[in-house]
């Protein structure tokens, strides 16, 4: 092993984030109509871990009041569909928790409709629902919801195009390298099969791990049924440099 | 070790309906600095996709280091900066046009004894995008320190003009484009 190049050179000790390409979807991905304009055609350039990669913002929780976990409040009355309490921890690669990070959420309405005006799908509004929820896990990298099981809806991407029920989760993590969005589906959706953005994860069991599990634990009794969703960033692996990574047994 | 490892959970699509009221926007997202913080800039450009086309469901976000540059994040091992957020986002106007204020970072020391011109990294989100991009933008007066640059200077010449932003009166203007003869460069992490 090489010693010219330590960390010591200029003081600095860096965590580095390990890669999971395989659990990824390809930008260009035929079924999904939209990523034929939309994803570079040019190989992607290495960017490596320095200061920039390794730190990210801090969002804390001036960004989160007491109700944002709960979409179900705020407005003059309950909105209508299915009461559910999405709950998990997030995890990074490592099977460490990840603590206080900022968790955005973001869906459709009981009958599939987004308030937003480029949604066109003539499914009802709901004037109690507004569709969006924020949270902080905890110092175990717990978190949890309280929502409205979305529809699905019809979208243009093929010939009887829906998408399945889901639900937009967006996390920062710890670092740049962490930022992750990503969909959180029902179990046993009927129409898994058909739906491109989902199938854009070409492992089987990568598409397994964006579908939550029915959680009747943390169901509340005459009030709400439950699904539990653990989502995994990637890790920081205890050595800084990879020549020293492999080192490690 | 790598056996004990959880993988991790796929990235999909923001959608087009991210900007939902009080959504994944915010309405200070573009102000990384107050009106008349000192040095302030704006950072402005548009996001174009492979017909030249404007995008109007994207999101930008930039997160960078401060004047000094400094994080206020525990990883930087040289202590916090004050109370610089560094982070801002922006979602696309109908032109495919976003915009920040902020002021230029300072550049950074990297664990080999080099330094990195200061930049800004930037996540590009969108519809049709199932992963986020990753690109980054340089200063147009930094000539010297851009030559320096350890990920700059590994990038093809004909392509590095791509990352520089080009100077504008009180600021400068940084285009993304997704495909194209001068598709941007965009990183893998």
């Amino acid at each position: 092993m090489t010693t010219e190049t330590t960390p010591q050179r200029s003081g600095l000790l860096l965590p580095h984030y390990r890669r999971d390409d395989a659990s990824h979807p390809p930008l260009d991905s035929s079924g999904y109509r939209s990523s034929a304009l939309r994803h570079p055609k040019r190989p992607l350039h290495l960017l490596p871990q320095y200061l920039t990669e390794v730190t990210g913002p801090l969002l804390g929780n001036d960004r989160v009041s007491e109700t944002d976990h709960d979409l179900t409040v705020g407005h003059d009355g309950e909105p209508l569909g299915e009461r559910i309490i999405v709950s998990g921890r997030v995890l990074d690669s490592d099977g460490k928790p990840v603590p206080n990070t900022l968790i955005e959420l973001w869906q459709a309405n009981s009958a599939g409709r987004y308030r937003h005006a480029g949604d066109r799908h003539p499914a009802p509004l709901d004037p109690n629902f507004t569709g969006v929820g924020r949270a902080m896990s905890d110092d175990q990298g717990e978190y949890r919801f309280v929502t409205i099981k979305p529809g699905a809806y019809p979208w243009r991407n093929h010939d009887n195009a829906w998408r399945p029920a889901h639900l937009h989760f967006s996390l920062f993590g710890q670092a740049f390298t962490q930022r992750l969005i990503t969909q959180m589906y029902f179990p046993g959706d009927p129409l898994f099969h058909q739906d491109p953005i989902f199938n854009s994860v070409r492992d089987p069991q990568a598409r397994e791990r964006m579908i939550s599990r029915f959680d009747l634990d943390s169901t509340v009794p005459e009030w709400a049924l439950s699904y539990k969703f653990d989502i995994v960033l990637r890790g920081a692996a205890a050595t800084p440099f990879e020549d020293e990574e492999e080192d490690d047994d | 070790m790598a056996e004990s490892a959880e993988l991790t959970t796929p990235s999909q699509t923001v959608g087009p309906f991210y900007a939902l009221p009080d959504g994944l926007l915010w309405t200070d997202g573009p102000e990384v600095v107050a009106a008349g913080t000192p040095g302030a800039l704006t950072v402005r450009g548009t996001v174009f996709d492979g017909n030249g086309d404007p995008v109007p469901d994207a999101v930008i976000e930039i997160w960078h280091a401060d004047e000094r540059g400094r994080f206020s994040h525990p990883a930087d091992p040289r202590g916090e900066s004050a109370a610089f957020e560094g982070f801002g986002r922006c979602g696309t106007d109908p032109e495919g046009g976003f915009w920040f204020r902020t002021v230029k970072p300072g550049p950074l020391p990297t664990p080999d004894g080099r330094t990195e011109a200061p930049h800004l990294n930037v996540t590009v989100l969108a519809r049709g995008m199932l992963n986020r991009l990753v690109t980054r933008v340089y200063f147009p007066d930094e000539a010297d320190a851009n030559d320096a640059d350890p990920v700059l200077s590994s990038v093809d010449l004909d392509r590095r003009g791509t990352l520089v932003a080009r100077a504008e009166p009180d600021g400068v203007r940084f285009d993304i484009r997704l495909q194209g003869d001068a598709e941007t460069v965009f990183f893998e992490l």
